[in-house]
């Protein structure tokens, strides 16, 4: 008999795989050959030294690696260098949640100090604020870019006096009222610059510095009032975590941010703004910022110096007190009134900024 | 009782390989054992060893057939593992006369005795198989100890057909047979 086959007849006997019939075939053989008797009885013992041998290794490898979960988990101690491995994870497993729930407290809490560190100072005179104006450099920087609007601005500012800052700005009144930070209007007077890049000539008629905020008023023939303003000016306060976006003059060109509330106090609890999550640059200073209805909620006037992305308005509902102010302080402004009908909730949002790129202004202030 | 239904449960699971029961054994008796062979000039690794190895002929006795745990299975171990340790302070002439330990022991002798003889063939069969060389060690492992199919084996191997790599393995089993029992036999 061809050997092969016989060692795989004895592997079939020995696992039990035979039919009755076979089985009883060679359990004959086996019986009356010797050899073939002895080849099983050898290969038996032959294939459970292997099994063992495999179950061995398999409970070897079992007590390994239970080893490595007990140490792990720090159920075990090994001293050295394993041990504290097995500690540090212990306790991450332990502490994973408290620590991600601390994490975050200590971030809230983190915000809330940085924010009221300095409550009762002018958030506007601290190193750590950057003020959104530009300054004189980045402005004449940019005069020299403009090529032919250079001459204009000349012509509008009044001969021999020197731009000092620029900004961003936006109607409040179709009358030619615009809104925009105190401090960037550093010089005597302003001209303001529309979407299409036409100047107009104006003049301050509020300033707040308390506030930050100031109102220009469009002297200038060449003005056309628009129909109307497509927004109002929040009076409540806004929610947290509500999507804002911005649209102002960092460079000669409107530019639109996008971001969220994330506080509501500004730098050092200042209560008069809100902190923002914008990436704001010089220039996006005086700008509205609204909210996704496209209501203006605050006038973007500050970013945190080292803090990246974190940038302060002003709330709107200052705005409100600031026109009564000028109401008050002469009668010719009686009639100004801000606008009432907001007309961009629920439209997309390029449709939105179509509609608001008319009504935010660049400020250039000059001086002498 | 409860107890002792625990531990039977326990003997069963490691008699299966079952990784729970490892862990619950591992976890109950471990720290008591490192404590043992630290406190009697050992190191954390030989902690493991000695443990491991008293695990493994834990393992081995609960794979017979007549096999009755007499004692707890922390008793148990616990002797084991103080019989191996002082064998190996012994081996290693570091023994210094006398092992602290408290605990109460139980006879292994018996015990460890087939253990160290299954241990010897064990070293054997792994001589024979490395001596072996390839395809035939791994072919071979492939059959008997991961239990693949010869179709799967071919497929593995690239023969082209069952019956081809049927044919070198009866080849590669007679080698090992041949080394085994060469070795088996003088071991005897």
């Amino acid at each position: 008999m061809d050997d092969i086959l016989l060692l795989d007849a004895i592997e079939r006997y020995l696992r039990e795989e035979m039919s009755p019939e076979e089985r009883a075939y060679f359990e004959n053989l086996r019986n009356t050959t010797p050899e073939i008797d002895q080849m099983v009885v050898e290969h038996n013992m032959f294939l459970h030294q292997i099994a063992d041998y495999s179950a061995n290794i398999q409970i070897k490898q079992t007590l390994h690696e239970v080893h490595q979960n007990l140490l792990e988990r720090g159920d075990l101690n090994e001293g050295g260098t394993l041990n504290t491995k097995g500690k540090v994870i212990q306790f991450f497993n332990k502490y994973k949640r408290v620590t991600t729930i601390a994490a975050s407290v200590g971030g809230v809490i983190a915000l809330f100090i940085s924010g009221l560190a300095m409550y009762f100072s002018t958030a506007v005179n601290d190193p750590k604020l950057e003020q959104l104006g530009k300054d004189l450099e980045v402005v004449k920087k940019n005069q020299q870019y403009q090529g032919n609007i250079i001459n204009e601005v000349t012509s509008k500012i009044p001969i021999n006096a020197r731009l000092l800052s620029g900004g961003s700005g936006f109607l409040v009144d179709v009358k030619g009222y615009i809104v925009t930070n105190a401090h960037i209007l550093k010089g005597t007077g302003a001209i303001v610059v529309n979407s299409k890049g036409k100047e107009f000539k104006s003049s301050i008629v509020l300033i707040d510095h308390v506030k930050d905020l100031a109102i220009l008023k469009i002297n200038d023939d060449e003005y056309e009032a628009i129909k109307s303003i497509p927004y109002t000016i929040q009076k409540s306060n806004s929610d947290l975590g509500e999507e804002i976006f911005t649209l102002g003059y960092p460079r000669n060109e409107i530019v639109y941010g996008m971001g969220y509330l994330s506080a509501k106090s500004g730098f050092n609890g200042d209560s008069l703004s809100y902190q923002i999550q914008i990436s704001a640059n010089p220039g996006n200073s005086g700008g509205p910022v609204f909210n996704k209805n496209g209501e203006v909620i605050g006038v973007l006037s500050t970013k945190q110096a080292q803090a990246d992305g974190v940038a302060f308005a002003v709330k709107s509902k200052n705005i409100h007190s600031i026109i009564e102010d000028l109401k008050k302080s002469d009668t010719a402004f009686q009639r100004v009134k801000l606008p009432n009908k907001s007309s961009l909730k629920g439209v997309e949002r390029k449709v939105q900024i179509n509609k608001l790129e008319d009504c935010v202004y660049f400020v250039k202030a000059y001086g002498k | 009782m409860k107890g002792d239904t625990n531990e039977q449960a326990l003997l069963k699971g490691l008699a299966h390989n079952d990784s729970k029961a490892v862990e619950i054994i591992y976890k109950d008796n471990f720290n008591m054992i490192q404590t043992f062979i630290l406190n009697n000039n050992g190191s954390y690794d030989e902690a493991r060893d000695i443990f491991q190895e008293a695990m493994i002929a834990l393992y081995e006795k609960s794979q017979t057939d007549s096999f009755v745990l007499t004692c707890q299975i922390k008793t148990y171990l616990y002797s084991v593992c103080r019989r191996l340790w002082l064998k190996r302070l012994q081996q290693m002439g570091r023994f210094t006369g006398s092992v602290d330990g408290f605990e109460e022991t139980v006879a292994v002798e018996e015990d460890l005795e087939t253990h160290e003889k299954r241990n010897a063939e064990f070293v054997i069969m792994d001589r024979a198989l490395n001596s072996l060389g390839e395809p035939c060690k791994s072919l071979l492992q492939g059959y008997y100890l991961k239990k693949m199919d010869m179709t799967a084996l071919a497929a593995e191997f690239g023969y082209t057909n069952a019956d081809n790599a049927k044919n070198q393995k009866y080849k590669c089993l007679m080698r090992l047979k041949k080394l085994f029992f060469s070795q088996y036999n003088i071991g005897e």
